[in-house]
């Protein structure tokens, strides 16, 4: 696979030593030609000095060739233009981009990007499940926002442990999509027990979570942070 | 007309301050307070101080309400990416953009975008008065891009096609 990787600071680094290390071909733009000769002392020719927004650069990396285009810059505009240009111009299959604002997660899939990945948004869900136990936790969204997958631990006064999942009334079009039991995977069936200590992986639009946490974690719960209004808060 | 420009250098400025003296309603955008000092001492419109490319920082700016989104900050990546909140998040009805970058402005020209390259205008009024041609409309120097184009043909927007699925404007 052709992977062409834009911005070289510490992800655009270490990603192409790990690229490179499988086996694949890659080449990494950086920008700035200290920072770029510096990379080229260790990792060799794969490294290009270049601003990978500029048509031409892209040429010369053999962009209408590339497999995937990966924008990891610090600059949220910059990483949106790489894959849009990689997208528009050279019909680029895979478009994947670092966004380091969380909000513009929803706004790069609105405009073309196929992928985003946001540290910020990956650590504050990793956090969000040590601090919310008995909470419903965001673990990733899918079709630009519009379907969430969460987490969800049962306690012992869930209302649905002890119960099986055809005795259970989701909100509509939420689906269960798995049982974590100790650490095994458990695909649902409708005789599926429910247990204390079992976390449950959902998918549901944002709208219906405040539902879909009541049936199976009860009473008065707080919504998950990302993605509750103040109405929701406050209730 | 309700206009919200992002950038207050020295075309955001200049703009800002013809706009307000004809009796729009204005509103700019800087990251810097300190830009401001470019606007004329009577001018009456609305500063907002943030990141153009942050929703809440638009929202106040009013751009759900404005009839015109212009942005002119000297980043091009910038002003493409506020251009396409405006546009797509924001639906406001006329957009547009300053870019530097030819190819850039043609792309983004090809899907919807409209852009203005000040780099292809000015070389060709120069490279005018120099030969002595006279001048031309706007629409033929921003024709003139360069050769890149013919190699490269601009793909059709998939992803354009798709908006009519967003919100509608409130």
């Amino acid at each position: 696979m052709y992977v062409i990787v834009v911005g070289g600071g510490k992800v655009g680094y270490y990603l192409t030593r790990t690229l490179v290390a499988e086996g694949h071909e890659v080449t990494l733009v950086e920008k700035d030609a200290r920072r770029a000769a510096a990379l080229r002392t260790e990792l060799g020719e794969v490294i290009t000095r270049g601003d990978g927004c500029e048509v031409r650069t892209m040429q010369e990396m053999g962009m209408e060739r590339a497999d995937c285009v990966v924008a990891v810059t610090g600059d949220d505009e910059d990483n949106l233009v790489v894959c849009q240009m990689a997208k528009h111009r050279f019909e680029v299959a895979r478009t994947i981009a670092r966004v380091n604002d969380p909000k513009n997660e929803e706004i790069f899939a609105l405009l073309g990007v196929d992928h985003t990945l946001s540290g910020t948004r990956l650590i504050y869900s990793l956090i969000q499940q040590e601090v919310d136990v008995g909470e419903m936790v965001l673990l990733s969204a899918l079709k630009a926002g519009k379907i969430e997958i969460v987490s969800a631990e049962l306690t012992e006064e869930a209302p649905v442990v002890g119960k099986i999942l055809q005795d259970i009334r989701l909100p509509k079009s939420s689906v269960i999509a798995a049982l974590i039991r100790e650490e095994s995977v458990l695909l649902p069936s409708g005789t599926m027990e429910f247990m204390e200590g079992d976390t449950v992986i959902a998918l549901a639009h944002p709208e219906d979570e405040p539902t879909l946490r009541t049936c199976l974690l009860g009473g008065v719960t707080k919504s998950p942070i990302t993605t509750a209004t103040e109405e929701e808060r406050k209730k | 007309m309700r206009v919200v420009i992002l950038g207050c250098g020295r075309v955001g400025s200049l703009l800002a301050n013809t706009m307000d003296k004809a009796g729009n309603e204005v509103t700019i955008i800087d990251e810097n307070a300190d830009s401001f000092w470019r606007l004329a001492s009577d001018y009456g419109g609305e500063k907002v101080t943030g990141i153009g490319l942050d929703e809440d920082v638009l929202r106040v700016a009013g751009l759900d309400k404005a009839d015109a989104f212009v942005a002119v900050t000297n980043g091009d990546n910038t002003n493409v990416m506020a251009g396409q909140i405006a546009q797509r998040r924001f639906k406001v009805p006329r957009v547009i953009v300053r870019l530097y970058d030819p190819i850039r402005a043609q792309t983004y020209r090809k899907f919807g975008l409209e852009t203005i390259c000040t780099s292809i205008i000015g070389a060709g009024i120069i490279n005018d008065l120099l030969t002595g041609t006279p001048q031309r409309p706007i629409e033929e120097y921003i024709k003139m891009g360069p050769a890149v184009e013919h190699v490269l043909p601009v793909l059709e927007d998939k992803a354009a096609s798709s908006s009519e699925n967003e919100e509608e404007r409130k």
